[in-house]
């Protein structure tokens, strides 16, 4: 595919460039990137008051296939972040089955390609995501696996998380805990606090996470391994992060855009799209959060796009899914809740969104900045275009997002993934 | 007359304490009705109710469908065990279908916190919360306002005590709201691990110590003690509890001479309560019982928007 960007303001941290240029897409790669770039024949989309930044890339996404076609598939979750910015993205290995056969990794890397889109998966820490056995990550490595994680199932076993982090380190691979004591969650649907003691749900203390987080940092110090804590939600675990970084551990953090916009005061109404895990926290740890996005201790922004049907979400607040969905809103409420509050510049945006995630998952050049010679992986922005999430545009099969009817400023207007153009909004 | 303009009844939480006032002023007025020889008025003649409970019920089930059968008003009972919940039909598609049969109201009692809330807010027609979760049971907190009040002339300035389970008693939590609201003090006695967390925060008092607490109370409310709590270690054993917090007429040696007892039912004689003070003098235990005839028949009466309780007598 050939195309030529016009005017655009390209802004690309990781190379210090903030500059208005053009950027000339031929058969796919970035051919230039200058000023005033003429060539016949080649279609022009002009960028003018729009900025240009490295292809957004997303730690922590559930694209439920194989298995729950019915909630997500990687076509769709694929258009889903395409049309979110997203170029790249850490599929979780929760599905059925798990990520922990080669022909699984094969499956979901096949089927984005046809996209085409970049899936990154996770295998499982342990078969089966049990937590009795180690998954085979040597061969799931070489089938194209990037990190692993038992997702939502925290090794509970101490003596497995160890070897699972001695293992990984072997490979160079990135180990992603979702750290929860799901013994002390209990049957808990939201944060304990003043707010569930109010609306009489049963609730999850912050302990529940600080703890876990605190024994996977003690054994990232232990073995040396490279430790990535998925969506962080708490003061407390943040600050074990800080200090684990302070120390000079090889340990990273994500939040997601729901913990550091909202609190548990959205679950007044017992809306089943504001259950989610962790759950919304306190107003006091979302500043936490707003502050550890601002100080640099969070690495960066990752969604965990759960899709669920509308029937699952039906349910219950005790008995629907935990779980929302993220790459279709993420770029617009960072920009609303951190850009235009001013807790972080643009170039910070994009560093969370795009360059510290390449850099965590060790991606090859072509991931978090805008290079010549590479292939096009590029995100058209408007960044105080205001626009109110609406479902009924979702590319997304689900629908379950806590942002709906929510005005954000800022919108992806187009993305280029491996080259290939997607136009989401007329761009004049 | 009243200037009720609610649709539903999900939570005390909700209410002012004029409305609160309303409603178990309407209860006074209707109180009478039981004690006639035909126990009947016309005043929802020709509606339709619909008690649903998901969760099993003997008292606030019994108590409703017999309000509902006083003030005229055709009844569809529909229970758990009944109904198409089991079969996996949502909460939403058995409502609408209850719905379509042109119901005029929805009594409901839940496991799940909140669904009378999203019932609410899906339905055009009236919801009652016939207790959901471990939330709110917003009659329950009524008929016991309700029986203070008659007891004690006044709500206002009285310490209301109540003992156990905090954490999952939503008898407990609208008694909360309400009481605060109208003036009166709370306090709440349990084991540290049945109290719910910053529940000071709500303008109650907290303690663990009985024995200190029973003292200036003026109305000491008990809450059933769950057995399967054991289990999940909320405390040791059911023998260690009653060491602790059962209420005995040892115990009520410290207390007023004119405290009330209450209890919502049913009562764990032996554990929380023992034989001797639950049919004791101080006990009004039954006095509840007949008064949430009233408050049902208020509320149900008061949702409805009838202009008044006996336009004609049958």
């Amino acid at each position: 595919m050939d195309v030529i960007i016009q005017n655009a303001k390209v802004i690309d941290p990781k190379n210090k460039t903030n500059a208005v240029l053009d950027l000339y897409i031929k058969r796919g790669k970035i051919a230039e990137l200058k000023k005033d770039i003429q060539a016949k024949d080649v279609p022009v989309l002009d960028a003018k008051n729009l900025c240009l930044i490295p292809g957004l890339i997303d730690l922590h996404v559930h694209f439920r296939e194989p298995g729950y076609e019915q909630k997500e598939t990687i076509t769709t979750g694929a258009l889903a972040a395409l049309k979110g910015g997203v170029v790249a993205a850490v599929t979780m290995p929760n599905t059925d089955p798990p990520c922990d056969h080669h022909s699984v990794v094969d499956n979901i890397i096949r089927k984005a390609r046809e996209v085409p889109f970049h899936i990154f998966p996770a295998g499982t820490i342990s078969q089966g995501r049990a937590g009795k056995y180690l998954s085979e990550m040597v061969d799931l490595k070489r089938a194209g696996i990037w990190a692993v994680s038992d997702d939502g199932d925290w090794v509970g076993d101490s003596l497995l998380m160890r070897r699972a982090l001695d293992y990984a380190s072997m490979l160079d691979l990135l180990v992603i805990t979702h750290a929860e004591d799901h013994r002390l969650s209990a049957d808990g649907v939201m944060t304990e606090g003043l707010v569930s003691t109010k609306l009489g749900l049963r609730a999850k203390p912050n302990a529940s996470e600080d703890v876990a987080v605190a024994r996977d940092i003690e054994l990232a110090r232990l073995t040396g391994a490279r430790l990535h804590i998925a969506h962080i939600s708490t003061r407390g675990a943040l600050d074990f992060v800080r200090r684990a970084k302070s120390q000079g551990l090889l340990v990273t953090c994500e939040v997601t855009p729901h913990h550091f916009a909202l609190s548990d005061e959205a679950l007044v109404r017992y809306d089943t799209n504001f259950k989610m895990n962790p759950p919304l926290r306190s107003e006091e740890d979302r500043k936490a959060m707003v502050e550890g996005l601002k100080d640099g201790s969070i690495d960066a922004i990752a969604t965990d796009h759960a899709p669920h049907t509308q029937e699952e979400k039906m349910l219950e607040i005790d008995h629907a899914p935990c779980g929302v969905l993220g790459v279709e809103t993420s770029f617009g409420v960072a920009m609303t809740e951190l850009y235009h509050k001013k807790v972080l510049s643009f170039e910070e945006i994009i560093h969370k969104m795009s360059v510290r995630p390449a850099e965590i998952l060790k991606l090859p050049a072509q991931f978090g900045q805008i290079r010549v010679g590479d292939k096009a992986n590029v995100t058209l922005v408007a960044p105080d275009h205001e626009w109110v999430v609406d479902p009924a545009k979702f590319a997304s099969k689900s629908k379950n997002s806590c942002f709906i009817g929510q005005k954000l400023k800022g919108k992806v207007m187009a993305t280029v993934c491996d080259g290939k153009l997607w136009q989401w909004e007329k761009i004049s | 007359m009243s200037g009720w303009t609610r649709k539903d009844l999900v939570g005390i939480v909700d209410l002012s304490a004029a409305e609160i006032g309303t409603v178990l002023d309407t209860a006074k007025s209707l109180q009478e009705i039981s004690t006639r020889s035909i126990k009947k008025v016309p005043t929802l003649r020709g509606r339709t109710i619909a008690n649903l409970f998901f969760e099993p019920s003997t008292r606030t089930r019994i108590s409703f469908e017999l309000a509902e059968k006083r003030l005229s008003a055709d009844i569809l009972n529909i229970t758990g065990s009944t109904s198409s919940t089991a079969k996996g039909e949502l909460l939403k598609d058995t409502i609408r279908n209850i719905e379509s049969l042109k119901v005029d109201m929805v009594v409901i009692r839940h496991s799940c916190t909140g669904a009378p809330h999203r019932l609410a807010e899906a339905l055009n027609v009236s919801v009652v919360n016939a207790g959901d979760g471990i939330n709110e049971h917003p009659t329950q907190a009524l008929l016991d306002m309700f029986t203070i009040r008659e007891k004690k002339g006044r709500l206002k300035g009285l310490k209301v005590l109540f003992v156990g389970d905090i954490l999952h008693s939503r008898v407990a939590r609208s008694n909360i709201w309400g009481l605060t609201k109208m003036g009166a003090s709370v306090v709440l006695c349990g084991p540290k691990t049945l109290l719910p967390p910053r529940i000071e925060e709500l303008g109650v008092t907290v303690t663990t110590n009985l024995r200190e607490a029973v003292k200036d109370a003026d109305v000491i409310n008990l809450l059933r003690i769950q057995k399967e709590r054991q289990d999940q270690s909320f405390f040791p054993s059911i023998r260690e509890y009653a060491i602790a917090y059962q209420i005995n007429s040892e115990i009520l040696k410290k207390a007023k001479p004119d405290v009330l007892i209450m209890h919502p039912g049913p009562v764990n004689r032996g554990i929380e309560l023992s034989s001797e003070v639950a049919d004791g003098p101080y006990s009004v235990i039954l006095d509840q019982v007949t008064n949430g005839l009233a408050i049902r028949m208020a509320v149900l009466y008061l949702l409805s928007g009838a202009k008044s309780i006996e336009s004609k007598k049958e």
